[in-house]
């Protein structure tokens, strides 16, 4: 990990990455989602609605895996003080909070003709909601920190502190009774509770998702760190 | 200690005691964060006639009963314990709502422990199954005869 986190080394691996995360990405959705929307079964009581699901797990996982992935940048800011972290986290955030809310959308489009509701405050719901608020608060303060010319300690501190959300989120189904059924795949013990022909495109597109998430994060890297560096020569043009 | 190891222990030990803070909060509003009452819950603590309240549970299989005027509905809920709530709702229930699947009504309890409800939300459970080879393709909602 460490290694990677000299700028000049990562811009060489993420320019070389980006194409095949992106393209790689693009393909599985199109194969996941495409099939998932026009081959496989629909649900013995949903029908054609449960269609909405090779949208909404892979929005969700990720909604939650770019916090994640702020709570490890954040962790590596702080103790680490590592030059990169700052700028994964703030690339994290636009796209994480981008999945949170298709996964808000998604979620509610479904509950409406299943549950007979778009909207319940319910365990599930509300802490999903949180989330995606806990990514409006980061990307203010990281760009109001970054305008500052300050290191990001401040939003790393908050990154660390709002990853407490992310074991509500998986646990809400557990812990409170709720309107929302709880997990149906158990990645630890390998089971699930969904029929093959459902579960293997949803896997595929959550992996594609997972790729292009990818993409966009390398992308939004790259071209944080290639500003920095052009406001830097402004700088000492504006000095010479 | 190098500055960094500090770090690394102070950071650690704050996420931790942040980490048990939140669960300590969580398991603590167990019951006012639930989304409805069970029938188990409702025996526990008595009826709550004061306020309008959500219970769910199951649909009991065969409780299902239409009243002659069409609109009107009676069912049991039930739940992992011999407890049940018997309610009353008028009105177009949800797609998923049937016999044997998780329902959540909203409303008060009468006097007499029946629940009159003013709104129904079906429940789905964790499995996603394609219907029988036999009807596939046509998605029957087995509702209310």
């Amino acid at each position: 990990m460490h290694a990677y986190a000299n700028p000049a080394r990562f811009l060489k691996i993420a320019r070389a990455l980006t194409p095949w995360l992106g393209w790689g990405g693009l393909l599985l959705i199109a194969i996941g989602v495409g099939y998932g929307l026009l081959v496989a079964p629909p649900e013995r009581y949903q029908g054609d609605s449960v269609r909405i699901i090779y949208l909404h797990v892979p929005a969700a996982w990720l909604g939650m895996g770019g916090w994640t992935g702020i709570a490890v940048a954040s962790f590596m800011q702080l103790v680490w003080r590592h030059p990169l972290a700052a700028v994964a986290g703030r690339a994290l955030a636009v796209p994480g909070a981008l999945f949170t809310a298709i996964c808000l959308v998604s979620g509610s489009l479904w509950g409406r003709p299943a549950w007979g509701t778009y909207w319940e405050w319910d365990g599930r719901m509300t802490s999903m909601l949180v989330l995606l608020f806990l990514y409006f608060g980061y990307i203010a303060l990281a760009s109001a920190e970054k305008e500052k010319g300050g290191e990001g300690r401040l939003t790393a501190i908050f990154g660390l502190a709002g990853t407490v959300n992310l074991p509500i989120i998986h646990y809400s189904v557990v812990w409170w009774r709720s309107l929302h059924q709880t997990q149906s795949i158990d990645i630890v013990r390998g089971q699930s509770a969904i029929a093959g022909e459902m579960l293997w495109p949803l896997l595929v597109s959550a992996v594609g998702f997972s790729l292009f998430f990818g993409a966009i994060v390398m992308m939004r890297m790259r071209a944080d760190l290639a500003r920095t560096k052009v406001e830097a020569r402004l700088r000492r043009m504006a000095e010479a | 200690m190098k500055p960094k190891s500090q770090r690394l222990i102070l950071v650690s030990l704050a996420v931790i005691a942040l980490g048990v803070a939140v669960l300590l909060a969580m398991s603590a509003m167990r019951e006012q964060a639930a989304f409805f009452y069970a029938p188990a819950d409702v025996q526990r603590l008595g009826l709550p006639l004061d306020r309008p309240v959500r219970v769910g549970g199951m649909v009991k299989e065969g409780s299902l009963r239409r009243h002659d005027d069409g609109v009107t509905i009676d069912f049991i809920v039930h739940d992992e314990t011999e407890h049940t709530i018997p309610v009353t709702f008028t009105g177009i229930v949800p797609n998923l709502f049937r016999e044997g699947s998780g329902v959540v009504a909203e409303g008060r309890f009468q006097p007499d422990g029946r629940f009159v409800a003013s709104e129904i939300l079906a429940k789905h459970d964790e499995n996603y199954m394609p219907p029988e080879l036999s009807d596939r393709g046509l998605h029957k909602t087995e509702t209310i005869e």
